[in-house]
């Protein structure tokens, strides 16, 4: 096991911000930990990397316990915290001559790793870090962070702020990192990005509520879900809402996601109900369930 | 090693780049001691005093024409009896009265002493205290004349504070002020200031997991302001020197030695202050209202000590400037050796390792 | 009344120096309309937005506002819109009734207007329990709800969302849609920027906005027909990378 978490739990002046956590990451896995902001991602983050001393339980990054030998956990682990920690007034390259400094080594000795992303950012090698767009920070981050040849990454919101090419891009680039056999444990308040981890963990409140594979985790969700949408929106919602077998109703985009109490509920029935109600255009099918679905479900 | 150097570089990046403190490190110090040594000086010239005379002999006539010739004083009134002297004052021309008790002669040569009371008005409580500095030293000055031609020294009771200022220059007084007041900025304010940033951006997110130790963390921040306070030592001194003609009495070694321990007593205090404030603005504020006021109101600079009530004058003890500038004066000024000022100098050093005890000990290797 | 176009936007062009932050950009909303202004950081959904809220002059082109001209009242503008964004809403040290007094004495209500403005706020929302507890010490989805509604207390013909939603759960996130559905649909229009593809897909229109140009501007249905995509991030990427 690269990472193993055992019943953490901490509290911040009465808050509890992570409560009988547990989870295991195998080596060379990409571990999503999803959930909102507030939920306690970046505590356990925190306490991972060493910053942090959990209240109870006992955790171990790569082999090393997080209390005893923290020393030896700083020095193979990477990290990248919420905000994209770099020295503003420092230029690209100067930002990562420094990082590869303090870690013993040089931007040459670990290059092949992070070559990839270097080529994206080094145009801008003389330009300083706080003139950068939120994309090149991000991925000069990421080199900093890999500069030493980590065991273990850890990604705090990776991609919080940052355009959507940016995102897809520093999410493909994971993979690769992960293909090179580093760990990754990421975290996001972005349900869309957990499909493209191995294995996600559903956070909210300091609890843990699911851990499986996003293929497998949307299978927890014990109904049908069907999207249906009409010309007016907000009177939509309000009918189904006053259907009085209606389970869930939660606006989904264009759509209305809509579940049944029954379990042999009729789609045309609704249909029939909701042209009573007057409304037009209305258009109702199955739809496959997705993560957020789940997430919200398990927090109701 | 050099992980340590890599810190610097990137240490003096910051600095360089930031005009601001850019501002703060080298201008503030030549702009301080050029305000100080040119403005704000509290020299006298041309002061009305007023003279009652109860000898009225040639001794005392004498006297009198030395003050009088001097360009720092005008003789405007001739009193004849105490009762006229608030009169004289309440006027607002007159500054100080000068009373020369009676049998003045007689006591001087009979009984080899003889007083001069100088009666100074301390609305202005700086200009009083330098008029009867002046005055003082004059007489003094007359004393060692005529006790040129006698066996027997006669004594006038009088201060012997002004003759180590000899040339009267106040300028040379506020030297070991502004030094110390600058070397305290730098130090002290700047650092706790650079420290808390690493804090606010994050940045000590990350060189917390990096197998930096916390006290490389610390040297490497604190070191280049090692160095740039020392060359603002250098440069202040020089200013003196070549702009002020003020020269230094004591040895330079020592001079170096004892501003490099106060530029590490500073240092210790930026550190306690940047393991107490989360932010840049805290580390300011502490800085300023901490370290800076009570520097210049407490340490002496422009306040005299011994003219501050007693809780004051107790409280100032536990301020390292009233200390450094004891030792500055002492070197500069007076030209004295380590020998005497020793136990200032003890005193800064157990400062230093106390606040560098207390830093370690309040110091995380982590964020809570 | 359904086609009133409260917002309308002609060849509107911003130029700081050389650089053409907003470069000729011209679409119309209509009230009651909830409109997505997405883009990038740096395309200039910023620069144009602050145009259209009075705070913002334009180099050229026109524009109109709640009926008023930019260029010539945008005092009135601001009169007849509220703001709400991610980073400011509500002051964190004051109640929840203090906020709702303080910004209603903003917008020049009268204090009986805050007043009964104030309990029905608080009724609707079901806020009773918690009207004299500290902003600061609420959750972040109520601290949305609240802000939300004291920046329609005014009653203002749009309403400018700024990444309303990034960060919220799910539930709250849903709940916090259903407030503007209701708001748009009693007749105000929502003009939402985010450069978060997700909170696009719940607008009715929304215009894509790169490099100061608008280069798409349809129903976020048919937007993705157009590129036969599933989702707005995935139209997004197509037209940002060209």
């Amino acid at each position: 096991m690269s990472i193993s978490v055992q019943n953490i739990s901490k509290t911040f002046k009465k808050v509890n911000a992570v409560n009988d956590v547990s989870f295991e990451v195998k080596e060379g896995e990409l571990f999503g930990l999803i959930g909102p902001d507030g939920a306690g991602k970046t505590t356990i983050f925190r306490i991972l990397t060493t910053l942090l001393i959990a209240d109870k339980g006992t955790a171990t990054v790569a082999g090393f316990d997080v209390v005893a030998d923290y020393k030896s956990i700083r020095n193979h682990v990477g990290y990248m915290p919420g905000k994209f920690s770099l020295y503003q007034d420092l230029t690209v390259e100067e930002n990562l001559e420094f990082f590869a400094t303090i870690f013993g080594t040089t931007i040459y000795e670990n290059y092949d790793l992070i070559k990839e992303i270097y080529v994206q950012i080094e145009p801008f090698k003389n330009r300083r870090a706080g003139k950068l767009s939120g994309g090149m920070k991000q991925k000069l981050a990421l080199c900093c962070a890999l500069i030493h040849k980590p065991k273990v990454l850890f990604l705090d919101e990776p991609t919080t702020g940052v355009d959507p090419v940016s995102r897809k891009e520093f999410w493909e680039m994971l993979k690769r990192l992960q293909q090179k056999g580093i760990t990754i444990l990421v975290s996001t308040p972005y349900m869309d990005e957990a499909e493209l981890c191995d294995r996600i963990a559903l956070i909210q409140h300091g609890k843990i509520l699911q851990i499986d594979t996003p293929q497998e985790i949307v299978k927890y969700y014990p109904k049908n879900i069907y999207d249906i949408s009409a010309d007016n929106m907000y009177k939509l919602i309000e009918s189904l809402k006053s259907f009085k077998h209606h389970y869930s109703v939660y606006p989904f985009g264009e759509f209305v996601h809509y579940t049944d109490t029954r379990n042999d509920f009729n789609p045309q029935e609704l249909q029939y109900y909701l042209e009573s109600k007057n409304h037009t255009n209305i258009k109702i099918k199955i739809t496959k369930t997705t993560i957020e679905d789940t997430f919200m479900e398990l927090t109701k | 090693m050099k992980r340590f150097i890599g810190f610097i570089k990137k240490e003096f990046y910051h600095i360089i780049r930031d005009r601001r403190s850019l501002f703060i490190l080298f201008g503030m110090p030549i702009a301080q001691i050029m305000l100080f040594g040119f403005a704000i000086t509290n020299e006298i010239q041309n002061v009305d005093i007023a003279i009652l005379d109860h000898s009225k002999d040639a001794t005392t006539q004498e006297i009198i024409h030395k003050i009088s010739s001097s360009k720092y004083f005008k003789i405007t009134q001739l009193i004849d009896n105490e009762s006229s002297i608030e009169a004289a004052f309440k006027k607002g021309k007159v500054k100080a009265v000068l009373i020369i008790e009676k049998d003045f002669t007689k006591n001087l040569t009979k009984e080899n002493n003889a007083n001069i009371q100088i009666i100074t008005d301390a609305t202005e409580p700086n200009t009083a205290n330098s008029i009867s500095n002046y005055i003082i030293s004059i007489i003094q000055n007359y004393k060692q004349e005529i006790n040129k031609n006698t066996n027997v020294p006669y004594q006038i009771n009088a201060n012997t504070k002004m003759i180590f200022n000899p040339e009267l220059k106040s300028v040379f007084m506020f030297v070991p002020g502004v030094m110390t007041i600058i070397l305290m900025l730098v130090s002290a304010m700047m650092t706790s200031i650079s420290i808390t940033r690493e804090k606010e951006l994050g940045t000590m997110e990350v060189l917390l997991v990096s197998p930096l130790k916390p006290y490389q963390v610390i040297i490497g921040k604190v070191f280049p302001y090692i160095f740039l306070a020392i060359i603002n030592t250098i440069v202040i001194v020089l200013l003196s020197i070549f702009v002020f003609k003020m020269p230094i009495q004591g040895s330079y070694l020592l001079l170096a030695f004892v501003s490099i321990l106060f530029i590490l007593t500073s240092l210790s205090l930026g550190i306690l202050i940047s393991t107490i404030a989360a932010t840049q603005q805290t580390a300011m504020m502490i800085s300023l209202a901490g370290l800076m006021l009570p520097t210049i109101i407490l340490s002496g600079f422009i306040f005299p000590v011994t003219s501050m009530p007693a809780p004051l004058q107790i409280l100032s003890n536990i301020i390292p400037a009233k200390w450094f500038i004891i030792i500055l004066k002492g070197i500069m000024l007076k030209g004295v050796g380590f020998t005497f000022i020793w136990k200032e100098t003890l005193i800064l050093l157990v400062m230093t390792v106390f606040n560098i005890v207390l830093s370690t000990k309040k110091y995380k290797i982590r964020l809570e | 009344m359904k086609n009133e176009s409260v917002i309308i936007v002609e060849s509107l062009t911003k130029m700081f120096g050389n650089f053409t932050a907003v470069d000729t950009i011209s679409f119309e909303v209509k009230k009651g309309e909830i409109f997505g202004f997405l883009g990038a950081n740096g395309a200039g959904k910023t620069t144009a937005m602050k145009m259209l809220i009075g705070i913002g002059k334009p180099t050229s082109g026109k524009a109109q506002v709640a009926g008023f001209d930019v260029f010539k009242n945008p005092e009135e503008i601001k009169k007849n819109i509220g703001y709400m964004s991610q980073k400011f809403a509500l002051y964190d040290d004051l109640t929840v009734k203090e906020n709702i007094t303080f910004f209603g004495g903003i917008y020049g209500l009268s204090r009986i207007q805050i007043k009964e403005k104030t309990i029905s706020l608080i009724e609707e929302l079901g806020l009773q329990e918690i009207e004299n507890k500290l902003v600061g010490s609420l959750p972040l989805g109520w601290k949305q709800k609240i802000a939300f509604s004291t920046a329609l207390l005014h009653n203002p013909k749009i309403i400018f969302l700024d990444e309303p939603t990034s960060g919220v759960d799910p539930i709250t996130r849903r709940q916090f849609w259903e407030m503007i559905y209701k708001t748009a649909n009693n007749g105000t229009t929502i003009f939402v920027t985010t450069h978060y593809m997700d909170e696009a897909e719940y607008c009715d229109r929304v215009s894509i906005m790169v490099n100061g140009k608008i280069e798409a501007l349809d129903t976020p249905k048919n937007l993705k027909s157009q590129f036969q995509v599933h989702n707005m991030n995935d139209v997004f990427l197509k037209l940002a990378r060209g």
